[in-house]
């Protein structure tokens, strides 16, 4: 057992990447859940958005217009559960589930031509000065522009929620959709854009493992991200700020235990292998302590003549 | 007689006609662990099933369900095949193990093939291949090609099939580089391209030079690549997109033959519970060809190596070898038996580290 062989700023470093897809893909479904929908289809959007992002960028050569592809690929699917769910008021679980499998499926048929493929590297940002600070710099400024895009979006969505007139519609369309209709407030269409997000991030999410954390494309890579997503989002309180933590909290876990075992450090292999969900759900089921509760139309069909 | 009566009967005729041919058709099912585009282990399978396919053209249908866990669900998927009308079912994951032991019990006319395994029963076989000779070659090269002296090796679950194959690189390399050291990371999944990946880039981190996977996807290959001077191996399929560099080699499992003869012998009755472990010298394992990067003399010596293999001539297990904890396992000279090669669950001396239990 060797922990010197570990190097701690690699190590963050790494984390980081680790948390980002399900950074990404949470804090969208934390927008969808408070609009008062449940989308189980976030798997399913992020391998579209994965292979969308791919295929764009090998094709251009740009890693932004991979992500920007992938984000629309995201969205363009989540337009299915839209179609489903709020236009023929279908069974939210069922269509999320639906989205998932076909995701799954068209993915793999898009990428039929993709496989072994190395995707054009997206450059990290150096910032002079701040980035060669010892330590600090590797850690928190170079990387590469997508894994602050998911912080910076974790604060937005935070603020948006918090301090916005927006977020409070957004919000009372999710707790009481008979109120917010009474009041004049369009329901469908606030949830139609709240579940359009939703499927751009996802996106995004799976575009980050495509080309960035892999990256190379294979068939189902997302393997069950979008599902540790969700629980994230349910874990978190929907609270954004919990979302980020328990992504980094899961993320970082997951690489710290590997670079143990990589040191043989004498911890039986399996309790490393399965402390990243038992340490994530911990500490956010200690936070969850305040009773923060599910949005209250969370999963209900709304129809207008009610 | 009525028109329609006779339009009825004629009906009925056709459709009897059309269900006795349908009959004819043997249906050989797959339950697959990956997708099949994993590029590796499920990849390989699926190429065994097209060659099936391509044989018996019309006389064989083939079906495939991919992605399907180790499990209960697997069961299901099994389940689901025999009812419809499967004659022959592989299932071609180590933890598929009891569930097929379990379906095989219910439907004792259908056949089923479990890979890697070793429990059988009247109608269920067990097929594997010999890796640990590919693991062999692998170890020589690695353990030449090594600059850092740390190999870094990416294990699945710790069954007796990756810690032979960890077992059988470790010898080899370590006959050729006293100094070797190997790091091991239990992945805790066949496929899993992004912690296959981490995996990867926390081995390179630490200092390894050279990857061996024994997980399914190509992604270690990807991050291997992304870090530069660092070696790697194809797993399972040839994965030549990697080559010549970070992949300088590869372990093909070549399924193809046996399916074929599977599937002839349930067409032709002769199907039998057998216990098969084919190597090199059959085939089942392949070596992917050695590239360029790999200096000359190394690649001849592998070669050799192989084709002493293939020749029966040398065996990756021969003594003395001692276990982990110092005790003899192999004296001079001395070759392992099959037994203790398919429930092997020990490490040898000089691996550091616990095998998970």
């Amino acid at each position: 057992m060797d922990l010197g062989e570990i190097n701690p700023v690699l190590l963050i470093a790494s984390l980081m990447v680790a948390a980002t897809p399900l950074l990404l893909a949470a804090i969208g479904e934390l927008v969808v859940e408070k609009a008062g929908v449940l989308n189980l289809g976030v798997e399913g959007m992020m391998i579209v958005g994965a292979i969308s992002g791919f295929a764009i960028s090998v094709e251009t050569g740009s890693p932004w217009l991979g992500f920007i592809a992938a984000a629309i690929g995201g969205a363009v699917l989540s337009l299915l559960f839209v179609l489903l769910t709020q236009v023929a008021l279908a069974n939210q679980v069922a269509s999320g589930l639906a989205l998932t499998l076909f995701g799954l499926g068209f993915s793999a048929l898009m990428g039929q031509g993709y496989v072994g493929i190395k995707p054009p590297d997206m450059a990290d940002i150096h910032i002079p000065v701040i980035s060669d600070i010892p330590v600090i710099g590797p850690i928190l400024f170079q990387h590469d522009p997508i894994l602050y895009l998911g912080i910076a979006l974790t604060a937005a969505v935070w603020a948006t929620l918090k301090y916005t007139r927006v977020g409070l519609i957004l919000r009372a369309v999710g707790e009481n959709h008979d109120a917010a209709h009474a009041l004049g407030y369009k329901v469908i269409k606030i949830r139609i854009l709240a579940i359009l997000f939703g499927g751009a991030c996802a996106g995004l999410g799976g575009a980050y493992i495509s080309l960035i954390r892999v990256p190379q494309w294979t068939e189902g890579m997302t393997a069950g991200v979008g599902w540790i997503a969700l629980a994230l989002v349910v874990f978190a309180s929907w609270k954004p700020w919990r979302a980020l933590l328990g992504a980094y909290l899961f993320g970082g876990i997951t690489v710290l235990q590997l670079n143990l075992q990589a040191a043989g450090v004498a911890i039986p292999v399996e309790y490393l292998a399965m402390s990243p969900y038992i340490i994530t759900i911990l500490v956010l089921v200690i936070l969850s302590a305040d009773k923060s509760s599910a949005p209250a139309s969370l999963g209900r069909t709304f129809h207008a003549s009610h | 007689m009525k028109f329609t009566t006779l339009l009825a009967s004629a009906a009925m005729a056709l459709g009897l006609a059309t269900s006795a041919m349908a009959e004819d058709k043997t249906k050989v099912g797959f339950v697959y662990v990956g997708p099949v585009g994993d590029g590796g282990w499920t990849y390989e399978h699926d190429k065994g099933r097209l060659a099936v396919e391509e044989h018996f053209g019309d006389k064989v249908e083939t079906v495939f369900v991919e992605s399907v866990p180790e499990g209960p669900d697997a069961e299901r998927v099994m389940t689901q095949m025999a009812l419809d009308g499967a004659d022959l079912i592989f299932t071609t994951s180590f933890g598929y193990m009891d569930p097929t032991i379990n379906v095989a019990k219910k439907f004792p006319n259908v056949k089923f093939e479990h890979a890697t395994g070793y429990k059988t029963a009247d109608n269920v076989s067990v097929y594997s291949a010999r890796f640990y000779e590919g693991r062999a070659v692998q170890g020589h090269i690695a353990g030449k090609m090594t600059e850092s002296n740390i190999i870094g090796y990416i294990g699945s679950y710790p069954i007796p099939e990756v810690i032979r194959g960890i077992n059988s690189a470790y010898l080899h390399a370590k006959a050729v580089n006293p100094d070797v050291e190997f790091k091991i990371v239990w992945a805790y999944t066949w496929f899993d391209p992004a912690k296959e990946a981490d995996a990867a880039t926390v081995l390179i981190e630490q200092g390894a030079d050279v990857i061996l996977q024994h997980t399914d996807s190509t992604a270690p290959q990807a991050a291997a690549q992304e870090a530069g001077n660092v070696v790697t191996f194809g797993q399972a399929s040839d994965m030549s997109e990697y080559a010549p560099f970070p992949r300088v080699s590869s372990i093909i499992d070549n399924w193809a033959p046996y399916y074929i003869a599977r599937t002839q012998a349930v067409m032709d009755g002769s199907w039998e519970t057998v216990n098969t472990w084919d190597g090199i010298r059959e085939g089942m394992v392949e070596i992917g060809e050695i590239s360029d990067r790999v200096p000359a003399d190394v690649k001849e010596e592998a070669l050799a190596m192989k084709a002493a293999m293939a020749a029966g001539e040398y065996h990756p297990f021969t003594g003395p070898i001692n276990k982990q904890d110092g005790s003899v396992w192999l004296a001079e000279g001395e070759v392992a038996d099959d037994g203790t090669l398919a429930g092997m669950n020990f490490y040898v001396e000089g691996l550091e580290g616990e095998i998970p239990q």
